[in-house]
């Protein structure tokens, strides 16, 4: 069994914002203007040491959000992926504060009702309703995991920056491009 | 690192002061909050038409894949559309793509949108009284057909603009320039003009062909890769997964840029020079590589003609005064000269940081000199990869949709014009009897180049008297451009207001539709996105692409050569424009009018192309390597992705296109080169043709003349033509040989049709015979002018262009001193061009809500400006705009830029868009135009505007 992971190799990102319109391609009819599930951050805009990362969920192995939540909506697939039920989220953001990413979002006003449900990435894994469903891609948008593909926003990324897959698979590919060009230029680094 | 939630809020909390990225800073700054929300729920007829598309399909209907290319830029990144029911509803990534191995930017990532945005104009409309009304096609076409007739009748042919598009395929393009020539004018242009056009004339007259020279994953074989006046990371940010593989593969990375961008962000030296100073800086990198002896001598010896004259004015540029000039300090310029040194071979990437000034033509030419003095020409890893902009401006500009060319950039000579006239299989005297048959200031309509696309505000607006031709431009097209991309927009305002008639055809109104104050005459005709159509395209590196229909024209649309059909027929030259084309349902066949193109523009090596070849490459997109673009099996076998041209002979001979142009070490049958015999064989006594250089294999190993009749008969190799070649080569040269029998022989001989010359580092044709510093029409630095001065003004074809009275006007007037600081303009990565579409992307928009101006802290503090104010900017013309600043250090301390994809502000007050369909097409988001600030300035060989140097003052609003 798989265990997915995202991984953003800074060395590569360039702040294109690829991923970002990706995800909102992808699951079109579950967002809405303001949410953005993933984003891209720059430290040292404008000067030497510039450097980005594009930022969403991580789907944590022990993950915060889910050990805090009061309402008890978050679960976890078997690849590892941290999904939420919008159903029964009371919107309250005590994820977000657990949250060490700054993951999770609320919409100011939606079809969720007025105080905002939790919205966040899905790993393009849909959510609790039925996979396809009219209801899971108006709340949760894209199930390309049960469609046997990868996240948007990994798949489509300008420069193989954003990595998403099994955990194993993403760092053969990352150890592989350290390997090339030396620990210096880690991705984190 | 942690995002905060004010972040999720488009709307109302103020921008922090402090340490705020540019992303943060204008997502807090804008748009009301749920835009998109509120548009959805105006609900009328089409807008649940257009819902009803992209929601009801249901997840399990049939999945149709389409091949298709972006329409963002120039890499040609290839993408699969899944299509349900007739519904663009998936975007999945191209893998096996050659170029682009499934990647995107934030443009191409959001690409789907533009079929069913509900900002796009749904039907033709008119302005009537101050209304907008609807109208049929049937009367659209006609009220405009009979303005048309009507115009020619009273003013002559030149008195209709064509201003076209590089979002044009190629066949829309070859007939769209088709169409004003049987219409009988050369004011026709599209927005290569300000996008390369001093790169195709000054790199053409260097060595040959005015287009990139290796290819976008060629860079990957790079060791060092110098980019002056280019950012890729916003502009094609694909080109980047290239560079940073070459990067990763251990090449150092120049990047010379007045601000420090997100390319330079990953580069080991950057170059942060004055805007309008690159000659210096690369004289100043000369310097360095003379002195130390870094030139590869052999190559100049053999290949290069005129270097004495460059080695003379390389003299006068020692560091102390590249320095002085540029403002780069003296060890930046010595370590990036020596990583050119130590690192081959490297290439060169340029883009409009380097073309739109004043002095564009000499600044691309020196960018190819210092290539050639390194020895990094016709090699893999080296050249000078020109990024050019949109997605099919390398075809357009091929298919001569400019103001001073025939397809194949044969100009517009009568050579020209009889060479298509026989394409076309027209009577030349037929042809000519279209065009005013009067000289105008000395010219002669037909043989001089039109307006530019830069200047056709000056064609509406400039004295009649002082235009060579006959009267003012009186109807105008703006098909698929926007006009908020040209500088001096309040002429461009004017000019709108005077024109008798304006028809926009475009899916969105454009600024054309909206910027002027008319009550009256304006047209907005709606053309079907490149995804509604199909045909060919080139990516920058020559390389064509089939892009297949993915859904029908959406709304009321058309596509673009259907309307030109619907016009031509109403102003009665359908039938000689479509002689030889079969056209169907009122548009002419795609791949007919390949056939016709391909035939005629031999100049470029078009003829080994057919849509059979072109359509094979694009289908089978996994079976190029990525590394090489060559396939090494399957039915392409042997052949490099897309044909980049020159792509020899005929279709059945297979020839596999020139990846990389001018490469000695392959014969020229399998894409091998050299430089073009293009100037003659001698000048003022010496030889212009290579010495002892040749492509592998050839059979004069030593430079050659191009090929001609003449020619065959000398070298005793006539006979080796066929009786029917013979009497179709008779008195023709290999470009104008009809029969192809002169390139056949000369391809035989292992040998390149256009001969085998020297590179030139003089043209003695232009202005500056070598490219020469000459400080910007509006120069911070009035010291230099006295050393450096502008051109004296001139008449540049049809019309009068100022250099010297601006310049002087700038001291007399103390332009410098009341706009102390430097404006200089360029891309953001999630809009493209002037932005009209990608604004009206929400997906996009949201990304981006305000226009804004980067201003140094320095600079910020003196003027009491924090960051995210609301600002004044006011430029040298007077031109004021309303736009938020943006303090950071990216630029440097009297430096400013902006982003030049905003529209629909002007002066700080909102412009009214139409509705259409109940829907109003105001673009989610709107701002001022960089260009309502930009000033005079054009290039004096291609009329290229100024928009990297003017100056500015900017204050708290």
């Amino acid at each position: 069994m798989a265990t997915m992971k995202f991984l953003c190799d800074t060395k590569r990102c360039i702040e294109c914002n690829g991923c970002v319109t990706a995800c909102k391609n992808e699951n079109d009819s579950a967002l809405e203007w303001g949410i953005q599930r993933r984003r891209v951050v720059t430290i040292n805009d404008g000067v030497p040491g510039e450097a980005s990362i594009s930022v969403a969920c991580m789907h944590c192995s022990d993950a915060p959000c889910m050990a805090v939540c009061p309402a008890n909506c978050f679960y976890k697939t078997d690849e590892g992926i941290v999904l939420h039920d919008k159903d029964t989220c009371i919107g309250c953001g005590y994820c977000l504060y657990a949250c060490p990413f700054g993951a999770p979002q609320f919409p100011k006003k939606g079809a969720f009702g007025s105080r905002g449900k939790m919205d966040k990435c899905t790993f393009c894994a849909g959510g609790p309703e039925e996979t396809f469903s009219e209801a899971e891609r108006e709340k949760y948008g894209a199930n390309r995991i049960a469609e046997g593909k990868l996240p948007m926003c990994a798949e489509l990324c300008a420069t193989k920056a954003l990595l998403a897959g099994d955990a194993e698979i993403v760092s053969n590919i990352y150890r592989e491009r350290v390997a090339y060009r030396g620990a210096e230029n880690g991705a984190w680094k | 690192m942690k995002l905060t939630r004010s972040s999720n809020q488009a709307a109302k909390t103020e921008a922090k002061p402090l340490g705020m990225s540019r992303r943060q800073f204008l997502k807090t700054a804008g748009i009301a909050t749920g835009g998109i929300a509120a548009a959805s729920m105006l609900g009328t007829g089409m807008i649940r038409r257009a819902e009803a598309k992209t929601v009801s399909v249901p997840h399990d209907a049939p999945i149709e894949i389409k091949r298709t290319v972006c329409s963002a830029c120039a890499v040609g990144c290839g993408l699969y559309a899944e299509v349900q029911n007739g519904v663009w509803t998936g975007h999945e990534p191209a893998f096996d793509h050659p170029f682009n191995a499934g990647g995107h930017c934030a443009k191409g990532a959001a690409l789907r949108y533009h079929t069913h945005s509900d900002k796009r104009v749904k039907y033709p409309m008119k302005l009537e009284g101050g209304k907008w009304k609807k109208l049929s096609w049937e009367q659209a076409v006609s009220e405009i057909g009979d303005k048309m007739l009507k115009i020619r009748e009273e003013s002559g042919s030149d008195s209709v603009y064509f201003m076209g598009s590089a979002k044009f395929s190629n066949e829309a393009a070859y007939m769209y320039r088709k169409l004003a020539a049987m219409w009988g004018t050369n004011n026709v242009d599209h927005s290569a003009r300000i996008c390369h056009s001093t790169t195709v004339a000054g790199v053409a007259n260097t060595w040959g062909y005015g287009a990139q020279t290796n290819s976008f994953n060629d860079i990957r074989n790079a060791k060092n890769i110098f980019l002056i006046g280019a950012n890729p990371a916003e502009a094609h940010p694909v080109a980047m997964q290239h560079i940073l593989t070459a990067k990763e593969r251990g090449a150092t990375i120049t990047v010379a840029d007045p601000r420090f961008s997100r390319t330079a962000a990953h580069a080991h030296v950057h170059l942060p020079l004055r805007p309008g100073t690159d000659i210096p800086l690369v004289y100043g990198l000369m310097w360095h590589i003379f002195e130390n002896g870094w030139e590869d001598k052999e190559f100049i010896r053999q290949r290069v003609f005129g270097i004495e004259k460059i080695r003379e004015e390389v003299k006068r540029w020692t560091p102390d005064e590249v320095e002085n000039v540029t403002g780069v300090s003296k060890e930046a310029v010595y370590k990036a000269a020596k990583h050119m040194a130590e690192h081959k071979p490297g290439t060169v990437i340029w883009c409009m940081g380097g073309t739109q000034h004043t002095v564009g033509n000499a600044n691309t030419r020196i960018y190819s000199i210092l290539q050639l003095i390194l020895g990094n020409m016709g090699i893999q890893g080296g050249g000078t990869n020109i990024f050019r902009g949109h997605d099919n401006v390398q075809g357009a500009t091929d298919m001569g949709l400019l103001f001073d060319n025939l397809p194949g950039y044969y100009g517009v000579t009568t050579g020209a014009w009889q060479h298509w006239s026989r394409v076309w299989d027209l009577p030349f005297d037929e042809v000519k009897a279209r065009f005013d048959a009067r000289q105008y200031l000395g010219r002669d309509p037909m043989t001089t180049p039109g307006i530019p696309c830069s200047r056709w505000q000056d064609g509406v607006l400039e004295d009649k008297s002082k235009l060579a031709q006959k009267d003012n431009l009186r109807l105008a097209f703006f098909w698929g451009q926007s006009v908020n991309t040209e500088t001096r927009q309040m002429e461009v305002r004017d000019a709108l207001d005077k024109l008798e008639t304006v028809v926009v055809v475009d899916p969105y109104p454009t600024i054309a539709g909206v910027l002027h104050r008319r009550t009256d005459g304006v047209y907005l005709l709606p053309a079907a996105t490149v995804f509604e159509g199909e045909g060919s395209v080139n990516n920058s590196g020559r390389s064509a692409q089939w892009r297949q229909q993915v859904v029908e024209p959406m709304f009321d649309s058309k596509r673009d050569m259907e309307i030109m059909y619907l016009l031509a027929k109403h102003v009665g030259i359908a039938d000689v424009w479509t002689k030889n084309i079969e056209v169907k349902n009122n548009r002419p066949v795609p791949e007919s009018v390949m056939r016709e193109y391909t035939r005629g523009m031999r100049s470029i090596g078009y003829t080994g192309w057919s849509p059979e070849r072109i359509k094979a490459h694009t289908m089978n997109w996994g079976d190029f390597s990525n590394e090489t673009l060559e396939a090494a099996g399957g039915v392409n076998k042997g052949e490099t992705y897309g044909l980049p041209w020159p792509c020899w002979g005929l279709p059945e001979q297979k020839h596999p296109g020139t990846q990389i142009l001018y490469r000695t070490g392959m014969n020229v049958n399998q894409g091998g080169g050299n430089f073009r015999a293009r100037f003659g064989v001698e000048y003022q006594g010496e030889s212009l043709l290579a010495d002892g250089s040749f492509s592998k294999d050839a059979d004069i190993q030593d430079g050659y003349p191009e090929f001609n009749a003449d020619m065959l008969k000398q070298l005793g190799w006539w006979d080796e033509l066929t009786e029917d070649e013979k009497k179709l080569a008779e008195g023709r040269t290999w470009s104008t040989d009809l029969g192809g029998g002169i390139v056949r022989v000369a391809l035989a001989h292992n040998m390149v049709p256009y001969g085998n010359a020297k590179a030139r580092c003089r043209v003695w044709t232009f202005p500056d015979e070598i490219p020469t510093h000459r400080e910007p029409l509006y120069t911070p630095r009035r010291d230099l002018i006295a050393k450096y001065p502008t051109h004296d003004d001139m008449q540049v074809h049809r019309l009068p262009t100022l250099f010297k009275t601006i310049q002087d006007k700038v001291v007399a007037d103390n332009l410098d001193k009341k706009y102390p600081l430097i404006m200089t303009s360029g891309r953001l990565v999630e809009y493209e061009g002037g932005g009209e579409e990608s604004r009206s992307n929400p997906w996009l928009a949201e990304l981006q809500q305000e226009m804004f101006v980067e201003i140094n802290p320095a600079d910020a503090a003196d003027r009491g400006i924090r960051n995210g104010d609301t600002v004044w900017l006011e430029g040298a013309e007077g031109g004021r705009i309303r736009i938020k600043a943006m303090v950071t250090p990216r630029v440097n301390p009297g430096v400013t830029f902006m982003p030049y994809h905003f529209a629909g502000v002007m002066h700080g007050e909102d412009l009214q868009y139409p509705e259409s369909g109940g829907i109003s097409t105001k673009p989610y988001v709107v701002g001022e135009s960089a260009n309502t600030a930009l000033t005079y300035g054009y290039d004096p060989v291609t009329q290229m505007q100024e928009t990297k140097v003017s100056l500015c003052q900017i204050a708290k609003a």
